[in-house]
Order: structure tokens, then C-alpha cells, then sequence
């Protein structure tokens, strides 16, 4: 196998992104998520659509906003120099950032349709039982939004890996900071190293085949039961 | 709804087709861009043909024309990239010329930050220094080598930042993410001065010449409207133009 260390590096790096990414998501997208499946407000059809813009918008018009925000000039960057932390550009930070706005929408949906179909029935019965709303949540709505939490993580783990235009744009392409994989391929592409973007694309789509396919096994499996 | 939608669908199948048969598709490399947009209103005029660039790194250009991309000429930003398609018979024989010599330069939007000698690199005050991809641009590659001559590689490695192509390296500066870059001459000259803050000139004994070579790719081994924009670009008043972005010529 022609693999390098720098292509390790690189996979490696990935690994670790799409997971912090994930687990953020997860804790910021839980609340969202609920808030969209419970809310009769004005703002839940502004909300919504906000949280789908990564679906729709290009990874440049993404990677090129957080660039200019992020950067001396921008009131992300500002705000990150006031608080000591220096800019996120070109920084582990800094894909993370832009990681959770562009798979924001893969872990959201997948949660809101979960919370939309327990329905409120569930949780009006364990309100009689004196269950606090705190209570409700964690003993009620998420055993029986674990699906919706299986389908959100898998994407969301998934789009990540598979993330390029916003990376490519804010990176850099340090290794072992922000050279992730899709970068990597598509530098031994630009110089030629065919067999080594072989194997690191080939690897993406048996990658990205094996999630799917565990998706839709899990996918069955709730139904049946 | 089904007729006017089939309607559509065969309007933009007919596109291709009615496209001017004297358009010409030429691959440019990034650094070359702010040149040929100079240049294409002169040769649309004096041969009646229309210019049609695309922008982007060497190497990225070698994939797409290994693999069908329709140019009819590539603007290289280096002489190896144009050397290794004509041995593997991917141009018009004997097309291969240069047709500028690119200069490297350290720049600053910032006034004053870069001195006329390149001294900030050794005071390293900086937290990132923007260089084209050394893998895949031409430019990067210069970069790399002046650092290496300078002995400063070891000391700046982890304040390096890549971009794809000269185009990245050149934005990482100008948005202020990085504080200065390795650019090409060309992003930041006009007319005689560099247009916006401050530059330190590399000695061109600092790294290999940039030799910027141009082919005709074999499918258009024919066309007309390819070898008009090769010889245009072969005229003085080309020269001229190519010159005043700061390339010197053969």
C-alpha cells in the first residue's frame, strides 16, 4: 500500500474532526432541534430555514464568509482576539467552527422529525406522573428518539468526512492541523500521485458505503420493532 | 408544463451547438489571470475571436487535459508541466514556447511590514506565512527554495499556510488571515509599482526561474483561432502588456 505517514496524518486528522464536530452538534442541535419540533412561534419557519442553509448553499459561499469573519477584520475574529484565543483560520478551532455550521442541518433534521413523532401524548403521561419537564426529557424523549439520535450522528459524523470547499478555503493545509483527507486527494490529484488518491478515494467510498449501509440497517431494525 | 419543460431540456442540449465556432477555451494558471484579462480585449479586437479562460493551478490543468478537458491552449506557470504532455503527445507539435518568466515576491497589504531586504521573515513576528501548494505551484515551489537558501525552513514550518494555487496564497494575505505571503509579482504590479502595501522583490538567485510555458493542445493541433492567440501573444503589444505586470520576457 503507497500510503504515507502525511496520508495517516490526514486520516487520522478526519477522524478526530468529524467526531468532535459530531459531539458538539449533538449538544447544540438537541436543544434546537426540540425548540423547531415543540414551537407554535412566528420564528420557527426563519429558524428552520436557517439551520438547512449548509444544504443548499456551496461550500465557497460558506468557506468564504467564515474566512472574512474569522478574520482580522471580521467580528469573529475580533471577538477571539478580545478573549486571547488569536483567529481561527488555519486552526484545528477554526474547522471545527466551520464544520458544525456546514453539517449543522444532518444532525438537526434527523432530531426534529425524531421529536415530531413521539407526538405530545407520551409526555402529557408522564406530566400526570409528576415527571418534571427535565425528567420528561431525558427519561421519556430520549429513549424514544434514539433512532433519530443513531440517524444524526451517523450523518453528521458522515457529511463531515466528506466535507472539502469549507476546509479547503479556511485550512490552510497544515498537516496534521487541517489537512484532512478530501484535501489530501485532492493535492496528490493536482501532483499526480494517482495510485495515492487511489487509495485514499477508494477508501472514501467504501468509507462512506459501510455508513450508509449501517444507516439503513438501523434504520430496519427500528421499524420491526 | 411537461411540453415547455422537454421545451427547456432541449434548448440547453442545443447549447454546445450554437457555441461561436471561434470561441477558444485556454487553460490559465492563477498567476497569469490579471494578464490575460489585459490581453483579451486587444486580441478579441485584432482577430475578431473570443477569449474563453479558465483559472487555476498547473497541476490541476495537466489532470482535466489528461483526461478530455476541451482547452485549446494552456497557459502553464511552469516549463515541466507543458515538457511532460508534449512527451506524452498531448500537444501540437512544436507549439511549446515561454511566454513570460514570472518573478516571486513577499508582500504585505500592510504598509511598511515587509522591508526592501525580506528581514521580517527572520524577525518572525508573524503568526502565518501564505505560500502557494510547493507540490503543485510553481510559485510554492519558488518559495520554499528562497527559504531554504535563507535557512529559515526549520524556524518558519509551522507558521506555514498553503493555498491550492497562487490565487489562495494571494487572498490568505489580502482577507489579513496571514500577515504576509509568497505571491507572484503579477497579483500585486502595475504599470512600474506594486499597487497596494508593501513588497520585498526576491533576488531571482534565490530560487529556479519560473519559466511560464504555453501549448497548443493536440486537438486543436488545427484551429485557427488557437494559433491567433499563440501569435498574438508573440506580438510586442502583448509583450508590452505582459511586461508591465512585471515578467520579463526571452
Amino acid at each position: 500500500m503507497p500510503l504515507t505517514s502525511a496520508d495517516f496524518a490526514a486520516i487520522r486528522l478526519t477522524l478526530e474532526l468529524a467526531t468532535v464536530t459530531t459531539l458538539i452538534l449533538l449538544v447544540i442541535g438537541t436543544p434546537i432541534a426540540w425548540w423547531l419540533s415543540r414551537t407554535q412561534s412566528w420564528f420557527k419557519g426563519p429558524v428552520g430555514a436557517i439551520v438547512a442553509l449548509p444544504l443548499v448553499l456551496p461550500p465557497t459561499v460558506i468557506g468564504f464568509y467564515l474566512l472574512v469573519a474569522m478574520g482580522p477584520n471580521g467580528f469573529v475574529g475580533q471577538f477571539t482576539e478580545s478573549l486571547g484565543l488569536g483567529r481561527l483560520p488555519f486552526s484545528f478551532a477554526g474547522l471545527v467552527v466551520g464544520s458544525v455550521i456546514y453539517s449543522l442541518p444532518f444532525v438537526v433534521q434527523p432530531l426534529q422529525n425524531a421529536f415530531d413523532a413521539i407526538g405530545p401524548r407520551p409526555l402529557e403521561a408522564a406530566a400526570t406522573l409528576r415527571a418534571s419537564p427535565l425528567d420528561c426529557f431525558f427519561t421519556v424523549v430520549l429513549p424514544l428518539a434514539k433512532p433519530g439520535f443513531i440517524t444524526a450522528s451517523i450523518l453528521g459524523f458522515a457529511h463531515t468526512v466528506g466535507e472539502f470547499g469549507v476546509v479547503l478555503m479556511i485550512g490552510g493545509n497544515i498537516p496534521e492541523k487541517t489537512r484532512v483527507v478530501s484535501v489530501q486527494i485532492f493535492d496528490h490529484v493536482e501532483a499526480m500521485e494517482y495510485a495515492q488518491a487511489h487509495w485514499l478515494a477508494g477508501g472514501m467510498v467504501v468509507f462512506s458505503f459501510v455508513v450508509l449501509l449501517a444507516l439503513y440497517a438501523s434504520r430496519r431494525r427500528t421499524t420491526w420493532s | 408544463m411537461i411540453k415547455k419543460a422537454l421545451g427547456f431540456t432541449f434548448a440547453l442540449a442545443a447549447l454546445p451547438f450554437m457555441a461561436n465556432a471561434d470561441d477558444i477555451q485556454v487553460a490559465v494558471a492563477s498567476n497569469f489571470t490579471a494578464p490575460v484579462q489585459a490581453l483579451a480585449p486587444g486580441f478579441e479586437k485584432a482577430t475578431g475571436h473570443t477569449l474563453v479562460a479558465s483559472f487555476g493551478a498547473t497541476g490541476q490543468f495537466y489532470a482535466q487535459i489528461k483526461n478530455g478537458a476541451p482547452f485549446q491552449v494552456f497557459l502553464a506557470a511552469d516549463d515541466s508541466t507543458p515538457a511532460k504532455l508534449e512527451s506524452e503527445g498531448e500537444i501540437a507539435p512544436g507549439s511549446r514556447f515561454t511566454y513570460a518568466i514570472g518573478k516571486l515576491a513577499l508582500w504585505s497589504p500592510k504598509d511598511d511590514y515587509v522591508d526592501e531586504k525580506g528581514d521580517v521573515l527572520k524577525q518572525n513576528t508573524f503568526a502565518h506565512l501564505s505560500i502557494a501548494n510547493p507540490k503543485t505551484a510553481p510559485y510554492g515551489l519558488a518559495a520554499t527554495q528562497t527559504l531554504e537558501k535563507l535557512g529559515l525552513t526549520e524556524m518558519l514550518k509551522g507558521k506555514i499556510v498553503e493555498g491550492t494555487n497562487i490565487t489562495q496564497a494571494f487572498q490568505f494575505v489580502s482577507s489579513g488571515n496571514a500577515e504576509l505571503g509568497f505571491v507572484a509579482l503579477s497579483q500585486i504590479f502595475k504599470d512600474g509599482q506594486v499597487t497596494e502595501g508593501a513588497a520585498w522583490m526576491v533576488p531571482e538567485d534565490m530560487y529556479d526561474p519560473i519559466r511560464q510555458d504555453a501549448v497548443i493542445l493536440k486537438g486543436a493541433a488545427n484551429d485557427a483561432a488557437a494559433k491567433a492567440f499563440v501569435d498574438y501573444l508573440k506580438t510586442p503589444e502583448a509583450a508590452k502588456i505582459i511586461e508591465s505586470f512585471g515578467y520579463t520576457l526571452e
